[in-house]
C-alpha cells in the first residue's frame, strides 16, 4: 500500500541517516557478518552494534539470522525493495485500468439519465 | 476527483487489490463479463499494448482467450484460463492458465449507497509461485516509481565497492 511504503521509505532513509548505520551497509556489501565481527571493525559494544543492526533491519536493509550463538546479517534490501517495487507496479497496472474503468462506468451512468 | 487503488501482498500467496467506484455494482459486474467493455479497459494506452482478440464466455464453467500484441513481443502473447464461479453483479472467479503455476484471481463487488468496493485477489498455489511472479516481474507494468529508484541510487553508491 502507499502508505505502507511511504513509512518503510521514511524508515529506510531515517536509517540511512548516521555514519556508522551506512558503514555497516558498505561493510555488508563486501561479504556477511556477524554482530561480533562488526562490533570489532566499528569498535563498538555488542549492544552499540546490535541497536544499530536492529534499525537497519527495521528498515528493512539488512536481515540477521541467529545460528547457535552467533548472529550473521547480511544486507536485505534488495530482495524486499524489489518485492515492493513489484507490488507498486503491480498496484499501478491495476490504477490504469481502474482509470479506463471509471470512463466506461461514466458512459454507462450518462446513458441511463438519458433513457 | 479520483478514487485510490491500493494493493498489498496480504500472505505468503496471496495479493489484493482495492478500490471504490462510483457506480452501482451492476455497472461493473457488466464492464468485466462483456468482451466488448473488457477489451475497451483492460488494456491501457500506457501499456503500449494491442488486444488482438478478447474471448470471454463469462459463465460458471465458461472459458476466456486473450491475445496482446506489443513492439517487443515476437509474436501475439495469448492469456487464458476458465471462469470457476460467476454470480451476477457480485463474484467472478478465474483461472490464469498460461502458465503453470498462475493464481487463481477472484473480484468481488460490494455495494454500499450507491457506490462499490471492489475488491480484487490473487491466491497462488504456493509462496514460491508468488516468489517466482515477482522475481521475474511478470504481471507488473514497466517502470519503477521514482522514490525507489532514488533509494536504489542512493544505496548504490553506499554498498558498491
Amino acid at each position: 500500500m502507499v502508505q505502507y511504503q511511504q513509512i518503510r521509505l521514511d524508515s529506510s532513509f531515517s536509517a540511512l541517516s548516521d555514519a556508522t548505520r551506512r558503514g555497516i551497509l558498505e561493510r555488508l556489501g563486501q561479504a556477511d557478518a556477524s554482530i561480533t565481527e562488526l562490533a570489532e571493525k566499528f569498535d563498538m559494544t555488542l549492544t552499540g552494534i546490535k541497536k544499530h543492526v536492529g534499525v537497519l533491519e527495521q528498515a528493512g536493509l539488512v536481515t540477521t539470522e541467529k545460528v547457535g550463538r552467533v548472529r550473521t546479517c547480511r544486507l536485505g534490501l534488495q530482495r524486499l525493495e524489489e518485492e515492493t517495487a513489484w507490488i507498486e507496479r503491480y498496484r499501478q497496472l491495476w490504477d490504469a485500468r481502474f482509470d479506463e474503468l471509471d470512463k466506461i462506468v461514466e458512459e454507462a451512468k450518462n446513458r441511463k439519465s438519458t433513457l | 476527483m479520483k478514487n485510490s487503488t491500493t494493493a498489498e501482498r496480504t500472505s505468503d500467496r496471496e495479493l489484493v487489490v482495492r478500490r471504490t467506484f462510483n457506480c452501482p455494482a451492476h455497472i461493473l459486474f457488466e464492464a468485466w463479463a462483456s468482451p466488448e467493455l473488457l477489451k475497451r479497459w483492460w488494456v491501457p494506452p500506457s501499456f503500449g499494448m494491442t488486444f488482438v482478440s478478447c474471448e470471454a464466455d463469462v459463465r460458471t464453467g465458461g472459458t476466456y482467450r486473450f491475445v496482446f500484441s506489443h513492439p517487443a513481443f515476437e509474436e501475439p502473447m495469448p492469456f487464458f484460463g476458465r471462469y470457476i464461479e460467476v454470480t451476477p453483479d457480485s463474484r467472478i472467479v478465474w483461472t490464469n492458465e498460461e502458465g503453470a503455476e498462475g493464481p487463481v484471481s477472484t473480484v468481488t463487488f460490494e455495494e454500499t449507497d450507491g457506490k462499490t468496493l471492489l475488491v480484487l485477489t490473487e491466491l497462488y498455489p504456493s509462496k514460491e509461485a508468488l516468489d517466482d511472479a515477482i522475481a521475474t516481474g511478470s504481471s507488473g507494468a514497466s517502470g519503477a516509481p521514482e522514490q525507489f529508484e532514488q533509494l536504489d541510487k542512493l544505496l548504490a553508491t553506499l554498498v558498491k565497492p
